[in-house]
């Protein structure tokens, strides 16, 4: 435990998105996925211009195109919905290299493919710039109910906990002659999972004790003693992304 | 006929119906937040976090059950509801999705009305009813607490699945014609192999706490109020 509580995404970096804080970038990134997923999915330039904004933020971020597409590819679940809606879809068909293919399908997969892949991009890019710890100062910042926030703490601090005392467990059953490979080692996690849970509620509930004893009353000090939130121009600066997406969308609704 | 993983990602449900899904789930929660200030006490607290991280640990195994593109993972609104209540338990989901989606763009954050309504909330409600019911039914017994946990586990990812189906039907971008029922029944079947799973990971899971901690269960804590609560949690030597 103790320092260096960072995610498997982020990026250590000081580039000026790093340096934003967190609940302008959280801010901006909703307004943006709300303006991609807004615009009607016929205006195919505005995707393009959607593109470039990640694009730039991604460069101004220092975050690779390679990182970026690698981590993306969490949407694949969706990617092939998105190529079995041509089949599947209802209604005007065009045949295209001879198959026939439902017209509103392809919109449809067309739609899901752009708007999904925008928004797992900007999410990336949010959690490639800011800590986890930033980031649950940057909801309670923005009045995110306080059982919420901490909920979230709790939930990423015990995160840690639960993969510790998993990996203890695992010591423990392979030093009495349990050989786990592959899909075996299922059993003995599926055997041993209440188990886990108990013992890490157990180390959790003396991590709780002992950060209560030290004055903790359901915020970390950092949310309050206020310092460092963000000052106007900050949000100006980061208000340009979304501001410039809601134009992008705003013209294609009226164009289409 | 292929499904999807089940965080809705942006674009898949128009944006009004998501709106309109994301007001719902938005009083709903506020309600939750309400009700759950009260539950949440020091013993609640780190129970709570420890429910959260579990279920974000266990929604990161996302297993195949075909191999064509038939993706699920485990919702845990059955597990939050026996250990946590059904407030804080729904709260615990919608923290762990709210912080996916945030954080690694698992399902999009336009969309987080739709999931947090089909796994925070119908997921959470369905659990918590048939807990209710079926505690009152069942013997007092480990084994009537385990079936209780498999069964309500099971019906409740089976309704978070229809209540993707009934979105999809009033703002599903693309008109499937008459393939609503197969995407229907394509769902039910799915996700009643992971509510298999899901059931068992939850019964042994509450079965153990509830043999070593009773007190740590809200589900039978509201049962017996003050009866047989143990002062002094014998624990500790274990490591």
């Amino acid at each position: 435990m103790g320092a260096g509580h960072a995610h498997v995404l982020y990026r250590e970096s000081t580039s000026p998105v790093h340096r934003l804080p967190p609940e302008v970038k959280i801010a901006a990134m909703v307004v943006f996925t709300v303006a991609v997923v807004a615009t009607p999915r016929e205006a195919y330039w505005a995707f393009g211009g959607y593109a470039l904004l990640v694009a730039a933020v991604a460069a101004l971020a220092r975050v690779g195109p390679r990182w970026l597409v690698s981590r993306a590819l969490i949407e694949l679940p969706f990617v092939l919905f998105a190529f079995a809606l041509p089949f599947l879809g209802a209604g005007e068909r065009i045949e295209v290299a001879g198959l026939s293919l439902s017209v509103d399908g392809l919109l449809g997969g067309w739609n899901i493919l752009a708007k999904g892949t925008l928004g797992v991009l900007a999410s990336l890019l949010l959690a490639a710039t800011t800590t986890t710890r930033d980031l649950i100062i940057g909801l309670d910042r923005l009045r995110c109910p306080q059982i919420l926030t901490q909920i979230a703490t709790f939930m990423l601090r015990y995160l840690d906990v639960l993969v510790g005392e998993a990996r203890r467990m695992r010591v423990a059953r392979v030093s009495r002659g349990d050989d786990p490979r592959f899909l075996w080692q299922l059993r003995g996690f599926a055997a041993g999972v209440g188990a886990l849970f108990l013992r890490a509620f157990e180390r959790g509930e003396r991590v709780y004790l002992a950060m209560v004893s030290r004055g903790y009353s359901g915020r970390m000090p950092a949310v309050w003693q206020g310092a460092g939130a963000a000052t106007a121009g900050q949000w100006a600066v980061a208000a340009t992304v979304p501001v410039a997406a809601v134009a992008i969308a705003a013209v294609a609704v009226v164009l289409t | 006929m292929e499904t999807l993983a089940m965080h809705i990602s942006n674009g898949i449900i128009n944006g009004p119906v998501a709106a309109v899904f994301a007001a719902f789930a938005l009083a709903v929660l506020t309600l939750c937040v309400l009700r759950g200030r009260r539950d949440l006490d020091d013993r609640l607290a780190p129970m709570a976090g420890l429910v959260a991280a579990f279920i974000f640990a266990v929604q990161m195994l996302n297993f195949p059950i075909f191999t064509a593109g038939v993706s699920g993972h485990l919702l845990g609104g059955a597990l939050a509801a026996l250990l946590v209540g059904p407030w804080v338990g729904a709260l615990c989901v919608a923290v762990v999705l709210v912080v996916q989606a945030l954080v690694f763009g698992d399902g999009g954050v336009a969309m987080l009305g739709l999931n947090i309504t089909n796994m925070a909330i119908l997921g959470t409600a369905a659990a918590y009813l048939l807990i209710a019911l079926l505690l009152r039914v069942l013997p007092r017994t480990p084994a009537g607490l385990g079936v209780t946990a498999f069964v309500s586990a099971l019906v409740s990812v089976l309704v978070a699945s229809q209540g993707f189906v009934l979105q999809y039907w009033l703002g599903g971008t693309t008109d499937l014609g008459g393939n609503l029922a197969g995407l229907a029944g394509t769902m039910a079947g799915v996700h009643l192999l992971i509510g298999i799973g899901e059931g068992l990971v939850t019964a042994t899971t509450v079965v153990t706490v509830a043999k070593v901690r009773p007190d740590l269960v809200y589900a039978l804590r509201a049962r017996k109020p003050a009866a047989l609560a143990p002062a002094v949690p014998v624990t500790g030597g274990v490591r």
